[in-house]
C-alpha cells in the first residue's frame, strides 16, 4: 500500500497541473499581505467604523495573526475547488489517459488502487494546507509582527490574547485538513464516473457552491436538513476562534466557546469522507472498465 | 500440453447487447494463438474478460490452471497485457514509464535490468525522452515493454498493430516472433487483420458476433498451397469456357466479364497460363488472391461489408 501511495504521489508531483493551485494560493496570499502592508490601516478604519468611538485599540491590531485569519477566511472558500482540480482527477484523468485499464491490469487489486490513490489527493490536500499556512500565518507573522487577535462578528467582537492564538491556529488548521479532504473525497468519487477530468470538477465545485448557496439561505425549507450538507460545517474552524464566558460574562482565556458542536461537525465531515470514499470503492469493484 | 487459457462458455451482455456469446478456447503453453474477428466482433470484451477489466455475464475463464476471479492477482502476477492503443503517461519518461509499472507489478528492477527492456524495444536511446515526444510506434513498443517488465509468462496483446506504419507494423511483429520463439513466451494476439496473425500466429481462433467461427492451427485453417488467383484475358468468355471444359472446371470460383477467379494449388498456375496461351487466349493480367483473406471474408458476416467496387 505505501508503495503505490508513493507511485501515486510522484504520478501527482510529476504533472504541471498539480502546481497551480500551490502557485494561485501563493499569488492570493501574497496580493492579500501586500494590500494590508500598503492600506491596512483604512482596512481597520472601516472594519473598526462602528465600535472605535466607544472603545480604544491598544497595540497592533494588524498583526500577522490578524492577517492570517482574513486569508483564512477568503482561501477556504476557494481552495476546495484547487482542490477538487486534483482529486476529480485521480481516476477520470487515467480513464481519459487510457492508464487507467493499465493499471487494473496490475496484480493489484482494485480496493487498493482506489484508496491509494484517495491517499494520494487527501495527501495533496494537506500539502496545500501546509503552504497556506507557510504563506498566511508564518510569513504574515514575520512581516506583521504578532499580538492580540480582533474577531469582529455581527454581534459581538472577540478579543483574544497574544499567547492565546496560535495554538487555535493549529487547530483550525486541522479543522481545515478535515474539510478539504471531505472536498477531496467528493471529487475522488465523482472521479469514478467520468472518462474525461472535467465533468467530475465542475461536479464537485457546482456541489459545493450549490450547497453554499442552500446553506447560507434562510429559507425555512432547509433550516431542518441544512446541517446535513457538508458545506455547513466545513466553516467550523472558526470555532477555535470563540472563548467561553464566565457567568459575569467575561471571556475566559484557554478555552473553546462550544468544543462539542465543533466535534461534532468534524465528526459529520469525516463522516461524508468515509461515505463518498466507501461508495466509490463500492462502485469502483463492480465498474466494467471500457476506457 | 499445458493450458495455459482456458475460456469456457463465455459470455457477455451489456444491457441489450450480446458482445460475446457463449465463447470457448484454449490456448496451449508456447502458443502464439491469433484472435481473429473483424471490428466489433468482441475481440476486445474477450480480452478486457481475460484481463479482469469487465466481469463476464457468464462462463469460466482458467489462466494457468486457476480460476480467474478467484486468484486474480495471482495469475496478472504473472500476466503482461497492451489493449488497444498504448496510452502511458505523457509526462514521464520511458525509464520513468518502465520503473513505475515494475513497481507496480511488485517488483524490483535494477536500472541495468530496466534499460536492457527499453534496449530490447528498441527504446534505449530514447530512455530519457518524455512519451509525449513518442511517434505512435514508439509508443507501442513502450507500452510492449510495459507488458514484459515483470517477465509474465502469458502475454496479451489486443490489436498492437492499430495506427502504425508498415515500419511499426513490422517492428511489432518481430517483437511476438521474439518472444514466442527466443522467450518461449505464450502471446495471445488480437487483431482484425488476418495478413498480421498468419504471419505470426501458429493456432488461430475466429469468432464473430461474439461467438467462435472456427478455431484450429492455420495449417487446419488453410493449406499454404492453396491460393486463389484472378485472371484477366483480352476474351474472358472464352477463356471460362476452355477452363470450364478441362481439369480446371473445379477449380474456378466465379466467373465474371471482367475476369476469372480460380482456386487452386500454387504448382497448376504455370501449366494454366501455358494452356490460355496455347488456346490463343491473351492474357492481360494475373493476380494472386489471399485464400486465407477471403475464407475470413467468407466467414465472417459477409453481408455486412460494402461490395468490392468494379468498373
Amino acid at each position: 500500500m505505501w508503495s503505490l501511495l508513493k507511485i501515486e504521489l510522484f504520478k501527482v508531483f510529476k504533472r504541471p497541473r498539480t502546481y497551480i493551485a500551490f502557485i494561485a494560493v501563493w499569488a492570493i496570499v501574497t496580493l492579500i499581505q501586500v494590500a494590508i502592508y500598503v492600506d491596512g490601516a483604512k482596512y481597520m478604519d472601516f472594519v473598526l467604523k462602528d465600535v472605535k468611538d466607544n472603545f480604544d485599540v491598544i497595540g497592533n491590531p494588524l498583526n500577522g495573526y490578524f492577517v492570517c485569519f482574513i486569508i483564512l477566511q477568503t482561501l477556504l472558500i476557494h481552495v476546495p475547488l484547487l482542490v477538487a482540480l486534483v482529486s476529480a482527477d485521480m481516476i477520470a484523468g487515467e480513464a481519459n489517459m487510457g492508464t487507467l485499464r493499465l493499471l487494473i491490469t496490475k496484480p493489484i487489486s482494485r480496493t487498493k488502487l482506489l484508496l491509494s490513490k484517495f491517499f494520494a489527493s487527501a495527501i495533496y490536500a494537506l500539502i496545500l494546507l501546509i503552504w497556506i499556512a507557510i504563506l498566511g500565518l508564518f510569513v504574515s507573522m514575520l512581516v506583521f509582527g504578532t499580538d492580540g487577535l480582533m474577531n469582529a462578528k455581527s454581534y459581538e467582537i472577540i478579543i483574544l490574547n497574544g499567547n492565546d492564538i496560535f495554538w487555535r491556529y493549529i487547530c483550525a488548521f486541522g479543522y481545515a485538513a478535515i474539510a478539504l479532504i471531505t472536498v477531496a473525497s467528493l471529487g475522488f468519487f465523482f472521479s469514478i464516473f467520468a472518462e474525461n477530468s472535467l465533468g467530475p470538477i465542475v461536479a464537485t465545485m457546482s456541489v459545493i457552491i450549490v450547497f453554499t448557496i442552500l446553506t447560507t439561505l434562510d429559507i425555512p425549507l432547509f433550516q431542518s436538513v441544512k446541517h446535513l450538507f457538508f458545506t455547513s460545517h466545513m466553516i467550523g474552524w472558526k470555532g477555535f476562534f470563540e472563548m467561553k464566558l464566565d457567568a459575569d460574562g467575561v471571556s475566559i482565556p484557554g478555552t473553546i466557546r462550544n468544543l462539542p458542536a465543533v466535534l461534532k461537525s468534524a465528526g459529520i465531515l469525516t463522516l461524508h469522507i468515509v461515505l463518498f470514499t466507501g461508495a466509490a470503492i463500492y462502485i469502483f469493484k463492480r465498474k466494467d472498465v471500457l476506457s | 500440453m499445458e493450458s495455459i487459457i482456458k475460456v469456457t462458455h463465455l459470455t457477455k451482455v451489456f444491457k441489450e447487447v450480446t458482445a460475446v456469446n457463449d465463447l470457448s478456447f484454449t490456448v496451449q503453453q508456447g502458443d502464439v494463438y491469433g484472435f481473429l474477428g473483424q471490428n466489433g466482433a468482441g475481440k476486445s470484451t474477450t480480452i478486457r474478460m481475460l484481463l479482469t477489466l469487465i466481469t463476464p455475464t457468464e462462463g469460466d475463464i482458467e489462466i494457468f490452471g486457476y480460476n480467474l476471479l478467484r486468484h486474480r492477482k495471482e495469475i496478472l502476477r504473472n500476466t503482461g497485457a497492451v489493449i488497444e492503443r498504448p496510452d502511458l503517461y505523457k509526462y514521464l519518461t520511458a525509464y520513468e514509464t518502465l520503473e513505475l509499472f515494475a513497481k507496480m507489478s511488485g517488483i524490483r528492477v535494477s536500472r541495468q535490468s530496466l534499460m536492457e527492456q527499453l534496449e530490447m524495444v528498441g527504446l534505449a536511446q530514447r530512455a530519457g525522452s518524455k512519451v509525449r515526444t513518442y511517434s505512435q510506434g514508439m509508443k507501442q513498443r513502450l507500452g510492449l515493454a510495459v507488458a514484459l517488465v515483470h517477465n509474465p509468462q502469458l502475454i496479451i496483446l489486443d490489436e498492437p498493430t492499430n495506427g502504425l506504419d508498415p515500419q511499426g507494423i513490422a517492428d511489432i511483429r518481430n517483437l511476438i516472433l521474439m518472444l514466442s520463439q527466443k522467450l518461449q513466451k505464450t502471446v495471445l494476439v488480437s487483431s482484425h487483420l488476418l495478413s498480421e496473425i498468419e504471419q505470426i500466429a501458429n493456432r488461430m481462433l475466429i469468432i464473430d458476433r461474439g461467438s467462435k467461427l472456427v478455431e484450429g492451427t492455420v495449417s487446419e485453417l488453410f493449406s499454404p498451397d492453396d491460393t486463389v488467383i484472378y485472371i484477366e484475358t483480352t476474351d474472358n468468355n472464352a477463356a471460362a469456357q476452355l477452363l470450364r471444359s478441362g481439369e480446371y472446371s473445379s477449380s474456378i470460383i466465379t466467373m465474371e466479364a471482367s475476369g476469372i477467379e480460380l482456386k487452386l494449388r500454387k504448382d497448376q498456375i504455370p501449366a494454366l497460363t501455358r494452356l490460355l496461351v496455347e488456346s490463343k487466349t491473351d492474357i492481360l493480367g494475373i493476380s494472386a488472391r489471399h485464400s486465407l483473406e477471403d475464407y475470413f471474408l467468407k466467414i465472417t458476416t459477409a453481408n455486412q461489408h460494402v461490395e468490392p467496387f468494379k468498373n
